[in-house]
C-alpha cells in the first residue's frame, strides 16, 4: 500500500467517521467540534487531490470561520439538547431508509460513468482544449493556475461570490440587531441639530425687582 | 491505487450521512444547519474530484463559490436561528408553525 493510499483511506475514514458522530452525538458542541474533524479530513483529501488552494480555503473558512460560529451559537442558546434528541430513534429507520438508497444510486451512477480515455479527449475536442487546463503554461501549481483563471475568465463569477458574501454580511447584522429599551444613549444628530430658540429663552427682568 | 471512484464514493456516503442527519435530527435546528454544510462539503469533493481528474480547475472555480454560498447560509441561518430564539425562548422547530395555522 503506497502512502498516497494509506493517506487516502486514513483522511476517508476520519470523514466519514466522523460526519457519523455529527449527527450522532448528544451534545451539540461535540457536533461541532467532529464537524471541523470532518472538515479537516476532507482538506486532506483535497490535498490527495492536488487541489492545495481549496484545502486551504476549507480550513481558513470553514474551520476558522464557519465551524466557530456555529461554536458560538450552540453555546449562545440556552436550550436544551437532551429534550431535542428524542424522537432519534423514531426517525431512524426512514432516514437510514432513505440515505441508505441515495448512496447506492449513486455508486450505481458512478460505476456507470466511464472517464474518457487520451484518444477520446484528443478526439472530441473535448475538455482539453476548450476547459481551463490544469496545468496552463507557465503555471507549475494549482494555486497559479486557479488565480490564471478566477481573475481573468471567471472574474464576474468572483465579483458575484463578494456581493453575496457583502449581502450575508448586512442581512446577518440587520436579523440580530435589537434596539434595546430604555438605554440612554448618546444621540449626536439630535445635539448637532439642536437650535438656539429651543434651548434659551431670554427673559426681560425689570430693574430692581429681582426674578 | 486510489482512483476518482474512491473520492467519489467517500462524498456519496458523507451527502448520504448529511441527508440521514436532517432526517433523524428533526427537532434540532442546528444539528440540520450542520447536516447541509456536510452535504455541501460533499458536493465539493464531488466537485474537485472530477476537475482534477478530468484535468479542468473549472470545476474547482465552481467549488470556490459553492464555498462562498455555504459561508453566506450558514451566516444567515444563525442569524435567523439567533432572532428566532430571542422572540420565542426556544428553537424547536415543531413549535414554529405560525404560517400555517
Amino acid at each position: 500500500m503506497t502512502i498516497v493510499a494509506f493517506a487516502f483511506w486514513v483522511f476517508a475514514l476520519s470523514a466519514v467517521a466522523s460526519g457519523l458522530m455529527v449527527i450522532a452525538s448528544k451534545n451539540p458542541v461535540h457536533s461541532v467540534l467532529f464537524l471541523i474533524l470532518s472538515f479537516i479530513s476532507a482538506a486532506g483529501l483535497f490535498v490527495l487531490m492536488g487541489a492545495e488552494y481549496l484545502a486551504m480555503l476549507l480550513v481558513v473558512v470553514y474551520v476558522g470561520a464557519v465551524a466557530v460560529l456555529f461554536l458560538f451559537v450552540v453555546m449562545m442558546l440556552d436550550v436544551d439538547f437532551v429534550e431535542m434528541k428524542q424522537g432519534f430513534l423514531q426517525y431512524l429507520p426512514v432516514g437510514v431508509a432513505i440515505s441508505g438508497l441515495i448512496v447506492v444510486e449513486l455508486i450505481l451512477a458512478f460505476a456507470a460513468w466511464k472517464m474518457p480515455s487520451d484518444e477520446e479527449f484528443a478526439a472530441a475536442n473535448s475538455l482539453a482544449t476548450q476547459g481551463s487546463p490544469l496545468a496552463a503554461p507557465g503555471a507549475p501549481t494549482n494555486i497559479e493556475g486557479l488565480g490564471l483563471i478566477l481573475y481573468t475568465e471567471y472574474v464576474h463569477y468572483f465579483q458575484i461570490a463578494g456581493i453575496i458574501l457583502l449581502v450575508a454580511m448586512i442581512g446577518a447584522i440587520v436579523l440580530t440587531f435589537r434596539t434595546r429599551a430604555g438605554v440612554r444613549k448618546q444621540d449626536p444628530a439630535a445635539q448637532v441639530a439642536r437650535k438656539r430658540e429651543a434651548s434659551v429663552e431670554l427673559k426681560k427682568v425689570p430693574t430692581g425687582q429681582g426674578i | 491505487m486510489i482512483g476518482l471512484g474512491h473520492f467519489l464514493s467517500v462524498a456519496a456516503i458523507l451527502f448520504a450521512i448529511g441527508m440521514a442527519g436532517i432526517f433523524v435530527n428533526r427537532k434540532n435546528v442546528i444539528i440540520i444547519l450542520m447536516s447541509i454544510e456536510l452535504m455541501l462539503l460533499a458536493v465539493n469533493i464531488n466537485l474537485v474530484a472530477f476537475s482534477q481528474f478530468l484535468g479542468d480547475l473549472t470545476g474547482q472555480v465552481f467549488a470556490f463559490m459553492v464555498l462562498t454560498v455555504a459561508a453566506a447560509e450558514a451566516a444567515v441561518g444563525l442569524a435567523i436561528l439567533v432572532a428566532f430564539f430571542r422572540n420565542r425562548g426556544d428553537i424547536a422547530v415543531d413549535d414554529a408553525n405560525l404560517m400555517k395555522n
